[in-house]
């Protein structure tokens, strides 16, 4: 694989930004603070002896929900194949996504915990690429949720974005967290395949989002999830 | 008898009245089931016989019509005409490129009487669209909601396996089963049992294959992306005319920018997306015809192939922008003896305006050069 300066719109360093981006949603995303890959303005890529390959890079991110973009500097190290599979990223950002987005969600947190019916909804966005504005929140928060796995399953050999929500059910509020499952579809841009996942996730404005579990579904019904390859 | 008459008059006007409506009130900004497409190509052709011709040139693997409308004017001097080929829905699930294929058309017709460049083209040249290769496939994700995602064709798999579908783009005779392929008939990128194996990628190879000296361009419509490729998705393969592709495919993500702002990156597959083989793109640029190019549409990810339909305008009209931009060139590069390529510092000669009020600079720096006296290619 290639080292040294990269051509930052060649797939390498757009995959390792693309890395960056769902480690940037674990870390700050929100109903209202969804974030997607702008730019890669430049990349460099090493071997790191008994570790694995590191990318330096210079991106712009932005949120979807938002008008604005951040340039970032983020790092993110790919194991080698013996250690354990999830990349490493650190990153910083001149002024993080300073939309002020605090009012929205704690308008919605308490809209959510207000409500006597739990919260459903299928097929965000639908087949043509319609959401409900209602159910917008709810989209995004399927999508940080997502960069939850997709953040811990990518590697330099996938490029990772969430597809669809399937569903998503709320549950009872639990410790002042709303929670919900969702079924997300996930679609990786190298094998072109739809991944099935479920998750259980929770929010408040004050903790942020968590995924408590996630699980891998079979692409069919009498299959099984195949084996990760090295 | 004078009642009877009366009557079937009346039914004609009725039926004209409503091809004239449908044609007029076709959506161009919705996605529309295969039912309404086909319904459409015939209206087109109908509607504009100076124009449009069809073609039913091949059948899927559910023995489905696969039509092409030819869009082209006579030729005033009666000089044997060259050709350029655009498909559109070679992958089920991407449905904004059917809808580019139906605009591309639109715009077409609705442009070509008042615009001399355009007219002058269709005479020299004829544009062949097929709207949706893969018929089969795109009717699938129409059944319902959880098979909107289908991305393959439909045909049923080898004896050894348990998954319908071919992927298209891997199954044409171009480095076939190399890299980027799956041998697993479940997978999304599966190549097929051998190369045009399948009757979908049989029918585009048989079609273009026996018009190899009139095609100067092979456009094939994906998303998503934001893309142009030019071929060869085989990293080690590079085609002879690597430079003059980068060049025009810069020129056609230029003009693409103009219209939104919206970024297309040039390159080839294994450079930009990912390696692969057997690829119509690839195929066309190995049998000869000098420009191939894959455009993959909106968007980088935020909607994926469920693009809005909010979207469908501004996706196709930058998407038109580009094509037209590389069709232009080589049109003038068969047509007016110019052979040297654009480049950065682009002298715009005349402009023309589209329908959309878009103004598309289509000539180009080539243009200042002195048109030779001699004999046209």
């Amino acid at each position: 694989m290639a080292t040294g300066e990269l051509n930052p719109s060649h797939y390498p360093a757009q995959r390792a930004a693309n890395v960056v981006k769902h480690y940037l949603n674990t870390r700050y995303g929100s109903p209202y603070r969804w974030v997607g890959l702008h730019k890669v303005h430049s990349a460099n890529a090493e071997e790191v002896a008994e570790s694995g390959r590191k990318y330096h890079l210079e991106i712009s991110v932005q949120e979807m929900t938002g008008n604005t973009t951040e340039k970032c500097s983020a790092e993110v190290l790919f194991p080698a194949l013996e250690n354990q599979r999830s990349p490493q990223v650190q990153a910083s950002c001149e002024a993080l996504l300073t939309a002020n987005t605090t009012a929205q969600e704690e308008a919605l947190y308490q809209q959510y915990r207000r409500n006597h019916t739990l919260l459903s909804g299928h097929n965000l966005p639908d087949s043509y690429g319609h959401i409900d504005p209602d159910m917008k929140p709810l989209w995004h928060l399927g999508g940080v949720a997502s960069s939850f796995v997709m953040l811990k399953e990518s590697t330099e050999n996938t490029l990772y974005n969430m597809a669809q929500v399937a569903n998503v059910t709320q549950l009872e509020t639990e410790n002042d967290q709303l929670r919900f499952n969702y079924h997300v579809l996930l679609h990786d841009m190298v094998s072109q395949e739809i991944i099935h996942w479920k998750l259980l996730v929770t929010w408040s404005p004050a903790e942020g989002v968590k995924v408590l579990q996630m699980e891998e579904l079979p692409k069919c019904e009498h299959c099984e999830v195949p084996p990760k390859p090295n | 008898m004078c009642k009877l008459l009366l009557y079937s008059f009346t039914i004609y006007l009725h039926s004209l009245a409503e091809r004239l409506e449908s044609k007029r009130n076709y959506n161009y900004t919705k996605y529309h089931p295969m039912e309404e497409i086909y319904k459409w190509m015939e209206d087109v052709e109908r509607g504009n016989p100076e124009l449009v011709s069809s073609s039913v040139y091949g059948l899927t693997f559910e023995e489905r019509n696969i039509t092409l409308l030819k869009l082209g004017l006579e030729n005033p001097e009666g000089r044997e005409k060259k050709a350029i080929w655009m498909d559109c829905g070679i992958h089920a699930r991407e449905w904004i490129a059917p809808a580019f294929c139906q605009w591309f058309v639109k715009e077409i017709l609705q442009s070509y009487k008042t615009n001399e460049k355009l007219t002058e083209m269709l005479q020299n040249l004829d544009m062949y669209v097929t709207p949706v290769v893969n018929v089969d496939g795109y009717m699938f994700t129409w059944t319902n909601e959880s098979n909107r995602l289908w991305r393959k064709s439909r045909s049923l798999p080898p004896s050894d396996c348990g998954c319908r579908g071919v992927d298209l783009n891997r199954n044409f005779n171009a480095n076939w089963g190399t890299v980027g392929v799956s041998y697993n008939c479940c997978d999304n990128t599966y190549c097929g049992t051998s190369p045009v194996s399948e009757p979908e990628a049989k029918a585009v190879t048989d079609f273009v294959g026996s018009r190899l000296n009139q095609i100067l361009c092979f456009l094939t419509i994906h998303s998503s992306g934001q893309l142009i490729l030019l071929p060869y998705g085989h990293p080690e393969i590079s085609a002879p005319n690597y430079d003059e592709l980068v060049a025009v495919g810069k020129e056609a993500a230029a003009e693409m920018k103009k219209v939104h702002g919206m970024d297309y990156t040039v390159g080839t597959s294994p450079q930009v997306l990912y390696k692969n083989s057997g690829s119509s793109r690839d195929w066309a640029r190995l049998v000869g015809i000098p420009f191939s190019y894959t455009f993959e549409l909106r968007d980088k990810g935020e909607f994926g192939h469920l693009l809005p339909e909010d979207q469908i305008q501004p996706a196709c009209e930058e998407a038109y922008a580009g094509a037209l931009s590389i069709i232009t060139f080589v049109h003038d590069k068969a047509f007016n003896n110019v052979t040297t390529v654009p480049n950065a510092a682009v002298t715009t000669v005349t402009g023309i305006t589209t329908v959309t009020g878009v103004a598309i600079t289509i000539w180009s720096t080539i243009m200042a050069f002195s048109l030779t006296t001699g004999v046209l290619m």
